[in-house]
């Protein structure tokens, strides 16, 4: 192959060279993602229905739930760390689904004794626009301060990355909503928890996908031309 | 480690900032080449974060003919490794600062052609390629006459013959001088032994009355 070919190009770049600060690795900057979140709630606690956690917390899978939720937004922040930078393996994508499906699992238990047991609060409509405000008011700054971290390690698969990234945000969220969740889990309660959380992930694919991805030029062929 | 890194071509032969160095052969010569290669990209990767132009010309330089061999290895063929060659580049700066030193250098850079050349591979299977497309090739329309037209002529053709046998002797003989034969007045009168005059009249009524006639002709057809 003729070299000579790319030698303009080799040319411009190293003309447009300017020193770059190294990215940190992929978990230290999952890390201070997560500690923007845990500043979310500590801005949210004041406010939060401390009785009401403490004995939803008693029910094995309402704390099941809660825990598995949190920890799918600890692996999902670290596997889209990992796969938005070039030469991590994609398979760190495979690390939150067995706390997502515990996740799941564990809402569906929960809806499962609420039919189970008469004796347990359903959900009415106001409370659950409630929720859904909440799920997707917290999601959307948590998600946009995702994209602006990951977009630094150009990913190259954006699209891995944004969905990851999106399970992060809505876990997150769902897991900040537990302190503020005035009833006990029903079927209706999981349905409108798992659409909220699956447009956000599906938002953050489709949007996050094209923030994140862009091709090789993107910023560069154009200072270049 | 070097062999999984550029694809996986038996033997590969790469320019590195100290000549060609045989790789892949499993000899611990190659190995030591290899090594030496990887830590000397890795230490201009590393510089060249830091603003060094000349380093970040050598790493780019060494790189060529490594990212057109991992290309290769991808399927890439022909001048779509050129290609993929510039992508790769554009997206080697772009990326540059998520460069790890403390990791080795070229699954980073294998990682990213190979997806410069996956990216590749799918633009150009999204083309369309009518040669081998037969469905394109039965649709296409041919530039010639429709296969109708001539009918369609010769029926129009034959009908306005009609009209004109129709026609009173007068008006018949000035369409046939004038319009068919197309004869000067002087001709036509010489010819038929009329006058101009009553040959233009002639004329004119033979077009007045055949304009209705096909007129009514075509309605006809049309019901």
């Amino acid at each position: 192959m003729p070299e000579s070919v790319h030698e303009s190009l080799v040319d411009d770049l190293v003309g447009g060279l300017a020193p770059v600060r190294r990215l940190s690795p992929p978990a230290w900057r999952a890390a201070a993602w997560l500690a923007a979140v845990l500043a979310v709630a500590a801005i949210l606690m004041p406010m939060a229905d401390m009785d009401g956690l403490r004995m939803r917390l008693a029910t094995p899978d309402l704390r099941i739930a809660a825990l598995c939720a949190g920890l799918t937004a600890i692996t999902a922040a670290l596997a889209a760390f990992m796969t938005s930078v070039p030469g991590r393996s994609l398979r760190w994508g495979l690390l939150p689904l067995v706390p997502a499906a515990f996740w799941v699992s564990a809402s569906g238990l929960g809806c499962l004794r609420g039919w189970l047991a008469p004796g347990t609060t359903p959900a009415d409509g106001h409370a659950m626009e409630g929720c859904f405000a909440f799920l997707v008011g917290v999601s959307l700054p948590l998600s946009v301060l995702l994209v602006v971290m990951l977009r630094r390690a150009c990913p190259l698969h954006p699209n891995l990355t944004a969905a990851l990234g999106g399970l992060a945000a809505a876990a997150a969220a769902a897991t900040l909503l537990v302190p503020f969740h005035p009833h006990d889990a029903t079927a209706t309660d999981l349905l409108i928890h798992a659409a909220t959380v699956l447009g956000v992930i599906g938002l953050n694919g489709i949007f996050g996908g094209r923030l994140l991805g862009g091709g090789p030029d993107a910023g560069v062929r154009a200072r270049n031309d | 480690m070097f062999l999984s890194a550029v694809g996986p071509a038996p033997t590969l032969r790469v320019r590195s900032p100290g000549g060609a160095v045989a790789l892949g052969s499993g000899t611990r010569r190659g190995d030591r080449a290899a090594m030496a290669l990887e830590d000397s990209l890795a230490t201009a990767m590393a510089a060249a974060q830091a603003g060094d132009a000349a380093a970040y010309r050598r790493l780019l330089n060494a790189c060529l003919p490594v990212i057109a061999g991992i290309a290769r290895a991808q399927g890439v063929r022909g001048e779509a490794v050129d290609d993929v060659v510039q992508d790769t580049l554009l997206t080697i700066h772009k990326a540059r600062a998520s460069y790890d030193p403390a990791r080795p250098f070229l699954p980073w850079l294998r990682a990213i052609t190979q997806r410069r050349a996956i990216d590749r591979l799918r633009r150009a299977g999204r083309r369309p390629q009518e040669v081998h497309d037969p469905l394109a090739y039965e649709a296409h329309a041919d530039a010639g006459p429709a296969p109708n037209t001539r009918i369609e002529a010769d029926e129009r053709n034959a009908a306005l013959a009609r009209a004109v046998a129709a026609l009173p002797d007068g008006q018949r003989q000035a369409v046939e001088q004038l319009a068919y034969a197309e004869r000067s007045l002087e001709e036509a009168a010489a010819l038929t032994g009329r006058s101009k005059g009553a040959l233009k009249v002639n004329l004119h009524r033979a077009l007045k009355a055949l304009r209705g006639t096909l007129a009514r002709d075509k309605e006809g057809g049309d019901a």
